[in-house]
């Protein structure tokens, strides 16, 4: 049982907002879309900067973010956290916020990502880091990891492409009852196999979009939240988990960190998957929501490619997952893990209108980085 | 005491006994160069480890030995890039049999016919220009 101290301290998600995103334009940084993503975030809240106490971002495109943003908000006393763990940074930013607001170091923390890569190419917005154990074999990535595990997994588990494309499918549907998502027309199983291959046996449409986009959290106590324009989300438990870097060192390829991260997360809450009303997971290829489905526990290991047929995750279906339409559909510029948050909130508020998973209580949100190299899992709770 | 830490005719970086006489991979690569796959072996997990690294993961102990591979494996995920120029090509994670993974191609099937659980043999494919180093690929095991 949590004591009033606790309780108080208990840390909530107050406001969220995206920034623009699509194709924002030439000239635009990433700490702009950060900065234009806390100021909406704020106003969702009813926060000022003036408020806020501490910074948590991650980007590709700047080696210092913390201070970046620091700078760009002036606020030179913040509490700076701009650990990145790839995608799934964001996640673990909302367990260290509450952690750093339940010990006082600050009261009212952002986070906050950014980025540019349609308009600038993702050639110029990211760092290469050479592997020389495997940049000899030019595996294009980070599209040719996923294949690597979409290929174990169908030789394993009998999984086939038409299963990997229902899962671009189901995202499609998803994305065209949201007015922010990228693609705005039909997608049928025929077309994700007849796409383009980039690396077998994932086609184009197995691999998500390439846009800019960004945005923000407000994170602060329960006690700060009572009186603020929105209803809080609680964050009910969060789990973290890195099983390698590079995919060469990848332990299993169709078990993923997500199977710990998961359990830590659920163990914390108190819930388990059959508790959760609405799930987001990080689509950045086809077989990842396959991979998290199984490894997070909403149906047995190599059983993922049956459970995501049919429609059961699509609109109308059994378990709602990437209601936005996800990575592959809505919304990709690099480190996707804020979206999963901010879409996450957005259901459990109610906000979500055509795509709205009604009566939804609880939310899982579950970020990938690197080459399913870390896993962070986040369960959060209507107020 | 300070005057200890002064020794006579020492310049900057007299007495600081390197670690290492080379770099992990610098050793790799001088077994690629004389034709041999070199992985690491664990003394204390008495297991494999791969990449080449300072310290063993299993037990934080400087307890890795250099052992060279048999050369013989087993093809353990394969995938073929597709540029947008040029020929497709195949990437391949091989399973080596004294328990270590890597990543390379396999050459000699068609990149699309490199089916998971094909047995492999390493050679080495020689440097190619000033830049570039040796490097272990597979051919398909006659059976």
């Amino acid at each position: 049982m949590m004591n009033a101290f606790a309780a108080r301290r208990q840390a909530v998600i107050a406001g969220a907002a995206e920034s623009d995103l699509g194709e924002v334009g030439p000239g635009f940084s990433p700490i702009d879309l950060m900065a234009q993503g806390v100021q909406r975030a704020l106003a969702d809240c009813g926060l000022q900067l003036a408020d806020v106490d501490g910074i948590f971002c991650a980007s590709s495109q700047s080696r210092l973010a913390g201070l970046a943003l620091a700078e760009y908000l002036g606020l030179p006393d913040a509490y700076i956290d701009s650990t990145s763990t790839g995608g799934s940074s964001f996640l673990g930013h909302l367990a260290k916020a509450g952690q750093a607001i339940a010990a006082g170091a600050c009261q009212v923390a952002v986070i906050a990502y950014g980025s540019t890569q349609r308009s600038l190419g993702r050639k110029n917005t990211s760092v290469a880091e050479r592997n020389p154990y495997e940049a000899p074999f030019r595996p294009f990535l980070p599209p040719t990891a996923y294949a690597l595990a979409a290929a174990r997994h169908m030789h394993e588990f009998g999984t086939t492409r038409e299963q990997l494309a229902e899962v671009a499918v189901a995202a499609r549907q998803w994305a065209l009852r949201n007015p922010m998502a990228w693609e705005k027309g039909p997608l049928t199983v025929e077309q994700v196999l007849a796409s383009r291959m980039v690396s077998h046996p994932l086609t184009i449409r197995d691999c998500c979009l390439v846009t800019d986009g960004g945005g923000a959290l407000v994170v602060t106590s329960a006690e700060r939240a009572r009186d603020l324009r929105k209803p809080a989300v609680k964050v009910l438990g969060a789990g973290h988990c890195t099983t390698h870097q590079s995919i060469s060192n990848m332990p299993d390829l169709v078990r993923t960190g997500a199977i710990a991260s998961g359990q830590a997360a659920y163990r914390q809450a108190g819930l388990g998957p059959g508790d959760v009303d609405v799930v987001q997971v990080y689509d950045a290829f086809t077989i990842n929501t396959i991979l998290f489905l199984e490894d997070l526990g909403f149906c047995a290991k190599g059983e993922g490619g049956a459970f995501v047929s049919g429609g059961r995750i699509a609109p109308g279906g059994a378990l709602p997952v990437n209601t936005n339409g996800g990575g592959l559909s809505y919304c990709h510029p690099g480190m996707y893990g804020l979206f999963l948050l901010i879409e996450a909130v957005r259901q459990l508020r109610g906000e979500c209108g055509a795509r709205q998973v009604p009566g939804a209580r609880v939310a899982l949100a579950h970020g990938n980085g690197g080459v399913l190299s870390s896993q962070a899992t986040v369960l959060l709770g209507a107020a | 005491m300070a005057t200890d830490d002064i020794m006579p005719g020492a310049g900057p970086g007299a007495g600081v006994a390197p670690a290492q006489r080379e770099s992990p991979y610098a050793t790799y690569l001088c077994h690629l160069h004389a034709g041999e796959l070199a992985y690491q072996f664990s003394r204390t997990a008495r297991r494999a480890v791969f990449f080449p690294r300072v310290l063993c993961p299993y037990s934080g102990e400087d307890c890795l030995e250099w052992r060279v591979s048999a050369g013989l494996g087993t093809v353990y995920s394969s995938s073929v890039v597709y540029p947008r120029s040029g020929d497709a090509y195949n990437v391949a994670l091989i399973d080596c049999d004294e328990g270590f993974r890597l990543m390379s191609r396999v050459e000699g099937p068609a990149p699309q016919a490199v089916a998971i659980g094909t047995r492999v043999m390493f050679r080495v494919h020689a440097a190619e220009g000033l830049d570039e180093d040796p490097y272990p690929v597979f051919t398909v095991v006659d059976q």
